[in-house]
């Protein structure tokens, strides 16, 4: 009895935490060089489609973004429940498009501009009209680089596997 | 001297932790894991008064993928499902009808394509069709040049694609050159 008495007396040494700022400071790092701010607040619900044949975005100052879907339930009182398309901040009609993409071509340098890219984020259950619509807004802008953004998907099985 | 020795006190870092943490927290809620990717298109330029086209492409000459408002898909007057639409393309673009192309392995069916560089493929949808079903379709059709130029690659050099020097992208583009052409969209779905 007595000996294991005396065993309990003597705990482990604690572990030691001096190392743990080191851990927590690489996190840290980590995540402030992945980490890309949220631009924008988004006012519509976007479910991206999911593709296999997919190109990664490069040059984000280059990329400019259109996004369509429904508008979120807390401004549906406001707008309805038709997709609607969001550019910045804010709902807009499908003619603001073009001035929206001249503003933004101002934005990047004259040598670089013929490089924009349109970044079109489209909830999967909005109808093609409204995307014509707007790409031949686009067309009229002159902005024809145009991405269709969506998640990857491993294979094409899993693209068409019906959720 | 004796206050010399003493020195500064040092300072306890023992919150640093923390505050580490503080921020860490604080970046992991507004990070957003996501890369942006997705389809790249190109737009045909906009003309306020389109010229109507003299030249007449034979109707073998084009691949018509019509897709309605309920999601359905009509290929070449047939109707299929879009697990099939690539492999379509692909014997399509690669049919090599006119005899023209060397580096073809298709059937050589004279009522399909002449050759990759005669061979147009048309998409065609309504306005009630869902985005999601366009992008399979558009992923279908890009995969399917994909495919066949990834097959030229390694036949030729030896490497998939997009592992070639910009030259031989080029050479390759060439032998499969991307013709994707798109109609305005039809609306019989009546919205």
């Amino acid at each position: 009895m007595a000996h294991i008495r005396k065993k309990k007396k003597k705990e482990l040494p604690p572990v030691s935490t001096a190392s743990l700022p080191d851990i927590v400071f690489m996190l840290l790092f980590f995540f402030m060089v992945t980490t890309v701010m949220r631009e924008v607040d988004l006012k519509v619900k976007v479910v991206k489609p999911r593709a296999t044949e997919i190109q990664k975005l490069e040059r984000k100052s280059l990329v400019t973004y259109l996004y369509v879907g429904k508008p979120l339930p807390k401004y549906q009182s406001l707008v309805g429940t038709e997709p609607r398309l969001q550019l910045n901040d804010s709902f807009a009609k499908i003619d603001d498009i073009q001035s929206f993409v001249v503003t933004e071509r101002e934005k990047i340098n004259e040598a670089e501009q013929p490089l924009m890219t349109v970044s079109i984020k489209a909830d999967k259950e909005v109808k093609m009209g409204l995307i014509t619509d707007i790409k031949l807004e686009l067309r009229k802008a002159q902005a024809l680089k145009i991405n269709y953004s969506t998640n990857p998907a491993s294979s094409t099985d899993e693209m068409f596997r019906r959720f | 001297m004796a206050r010399n020795k003493r020195g500064i006190p040092e300072i306890n870092a023992g919150s640093m932790a923390d505050i580490a943490f503080l921020l860490l927290i604080f970046f992991l809620v507004t990070t957003t894991m996501d890369v942006d990717k997705g389809i790249n298109r190109k737009l045909p330029p906009w003309e306020p008064n389109p010229e109507q086209e003299d030249n007449v492409i034979k109707e073998k000459n084009i691949f018509t993928v019509l897709v309605n408002a309920s999601d359905n898909l009509l290929v070449e007057n047939e109707y299929m499902d879009v697990t099939q639409l690539r492999e379509a393309a692909i014997r399509f673009l690669d049919n090599n009808g006119d005899g023209t192309c060397s580096y073809c392995e298709g059937l050589r069916d004279p009522l399909s394509s002449d050759n990759p560089d005669k061979a147009i493929i048309s998409l065609q949808n309504d306005r009630g069709t869902s985005y999601e079903m366009y992008i399979k379709v558009q992923n279908e059709l890009v995969g399917a040049y994909t495919d066949i130029r990834n097959r030229a690659a390694e036949k030729r050099y030896g490497r998939p694609f997009d592992k070639l020097g910009e030259e031989q992208q080029k050479q390759i583009q060439e032998m499969y050159p991307q013709k994707l052409s798109e109609a305005e969209p039809l609306n019989l779905g009546g919205k």
